[in-house]
């Protein structure tokens, strides 16, 4: 049962993926990210993760692709042309993806069987799906936590100061 | 699976669409009746008694109205649009509990579709979803007016979503769950025990970011009919044109229902010696309430200007509803050092932020909320005049 709902929403996933990429439209290109992000917080879900399914919802598909999606009316922008802005971009594209696929399937196959079936245990699945997040975000990482915080407003600072350099 | 829990979700589901479609058509009904009222007009008075039959006579009409698809527009995405709309606003429901467990033909049924530990969470994220028929759907019509109606949308949708998830953080930090059960097992008893009277000023925050989200005056910028004709909908028709107004009435229907869970004990009667069945009945007085403050403030408040929303948005509320986690956060902090009466600590802390909002709002808007932009010339001029 829950395999079968995996092949599917995989099929969705790789399917909207492809689409995404291969989209001439921006707009559509996002919609098909949006479905993609979808499917993906579904397998989450299946994982019995809700709250990071639900984060996925709102962060990704709510806030980031409406920003996208934003910018791209503002620009007018929304046929892509058929020319590579950088010379053999295609291709290098192509290399790297296809070495970050090798990547994560050697560490996934030659990863000790431990770590592949330690799945959460009852008390993690059960209502304090939230909490365990927050507790693990502010004590075992703490450090990385801040540290994205702190990355985050630094993007934030830099692109006022690029928006408003007139004013500076 | 069990197959009675299969058929318990499926026959929850259908009441639950059917009770809000058909409660969207009442609620047109109930809007046109109360703006008239305070307008000093009849107001539907045609069909059937007290007009009780036009929601129906309106619903026949949009169907047998042509649907049009404008040139050179985006036909797939133009569809797709008002059904994202409506899909969003149905599902939000789901998790909000309208009544106690009840016991049934020898099952308890609890009155509720499902109980998910982040139930609140569930509601953020989809409701963040709802824009992007609004978007799509201004942007596939092929018409410049949709177009802004649109992208002023996506502005203000983003704007002040911040506000609100945040309004409702202090609910969630006093109770210490998301699941929406919890919070309104936790506001059991008395009606002093509702949230309202702990978190007064994030009820006001939710309330104002709640009318911003469902595109309701005096936050109708997206479809502000002196500048935009319709906004976003303005080259919908017929079904696909009925789709949007029941999202929007929908949505409405749904922030209530939040409101009334998160402040005012959700289900949860006045008096704590009223029995536990009569929750309904309750729910719906509260949602109708609120739904009737909603008509209210159409009736009564003007439309924002567009710097004056996005101004009030980021400079108010959010700051506001920044400074009352931080306060609630700190309360409950005191409240373990110290174990005070906890109610009074969160209720005080909240008050005094109030009081300072007051402050803060009156010393801003004497300085920019009536400085209007320089409409034309340069700025210089502009400057001048409003010095």
């Amino acid at each position: 049962m829950s395999l079968l709902l995996f092949g599917i929403l995989a099929v969705i996933a790789l399917i909207t993926a492809a689409l995404m990429v291969t989209a001439r439209n921006l707009v559509h290109a996002v919609l098909m990210m949006v479905a993609n992000f979808g499917t993906v917080a579904i397998m989450y879900i299946t994982l019995s993760a809700p709250f990071v399914a639900v984060v996925q919802v709102a962060v990704y598909a709510g806030a980031i692709m409406v920003l996208f999606l934003f910018v791209v009316m503002l620009l007018g922008e929304q046929q892509l042309s058929f020319d590579e802005p950088f010379a053999g971009q295609r291709m290098a594209a192509g290399v790297l993806g296809l070495l970050l696929a090798i990547m994560l399937l050697v560490t996934l196959f030659t990863a000790s069987p431990a770590v592949l079936q330690t799945g959460l245990t009852a008390e993690q699945i059960g209502r304090e799906n939230a909490q365990r997040v927050g507790e693990l975000l502010y004590t075992q990482y703490l450090l990385p936590f801040e540290a994205t915080s702190i990355l985050l407003l630094i993007a934030m600072v830099g692109a006022v100061v690029l928006a408003k350099r007139r004013l500076l | 699976m069990d197959l009675g829990l299969l058929v318990e979700w499926i026959i929850k589901s259908v009441v639950i669409m059917g009770v809000l479609l058909t409660g969207f058509a009442y609620e047109t009904w109930l809007e046109r009746k109360v703006v008239s009222k305070m307008q000093f007009r009849i107001g539907p008075n045609r069909a059937g008694p007290f007009g009780l039959l036009l929601p129906l006579a309106d619903g026949i009409k949009l169907i047998f109205k042509e649907e049009l698809t404008p040139a050179m527009a985006d036909k797939w995405v133009f569809r797709i649009a008002p059904i994202m709309s409506m899909v969003v606003a149905l599902i939000t429901f789901a998790v909000i509990p309208v009544g106690p467990s009840i016991n049934l033909f020898g099952r308890v049924i609890p009155l509720r579709l499902a109980d998910v530990n982040i139930g609140l969470m569930y509601v953020l994220a989809v409701s963040s979803l709802g824009i992007y028929g609004i978007v799509l759907g201004g942007w596939s019509s092929n018409n410049k007016y949709a177009l802004l109606g649109g992208m002023r949308s996506a502005a203000q949708l983003i704007s002040y979503e911040l506000a609100l998830g945040l309004s409702l953080m202090g609910v969630v930090m006093l109770t210490g769950s998301l699941s929406l059960v919890d919070i309104v097992n936790a506001q059991a008893g008395n009606f002093w025990n509702w949230n309202i009277f702990l978190q007064p000023l994030g009820f006001i925050l939710y309330g104002i970011c709640g009318l911003a989200e469902t595109n309701r005056a005096p936050f109708d910028l997206p479809e502000a009919e002196q500048e935009l004709t319709a906004g976003y909908h303005t080259e919908y028709s017929g079904m696909k044109f009925a789709l949007f107004f029941m999202a929007e009435y929908i949505n409405m229907v749904n922030v209530s229902a939040i409101a009334s869970t998160m402040f005012l004990g959700g289900w949860r009667a006045p008096f704590g010696f009223i029995p536990e069945w009569t929750g309904p009945i309750w729910f719906f007085i509260k949602v109708i309430t609120f739904l009737f403050i909603y008509i209210w403030l159409r009736a009564t408040v003007p439309r924002l200007r567009y710097d004056q929303l996005m101004n009030f948005g980021w400079k108010v509320l959010l700051p506001l509803a920044i400074a009352n986690v931080i306060v609630t956060a700190i309360t409950m902090a005191l409240r373990q050092v110290y174990a005070p009466n906890a109610v009074v600590t969160v209720t005080f802390g909240s008050l005094l932020l109030m009081i300072a909002a007051v402050f803060l709002w009156r010393s801003w808007t004497s300085r920019s909320m009536r400085r209007r932009p320089p409409l034309h010339g340069t700025s210089a001029e502009g400057a001048a005049r409003t010095a």
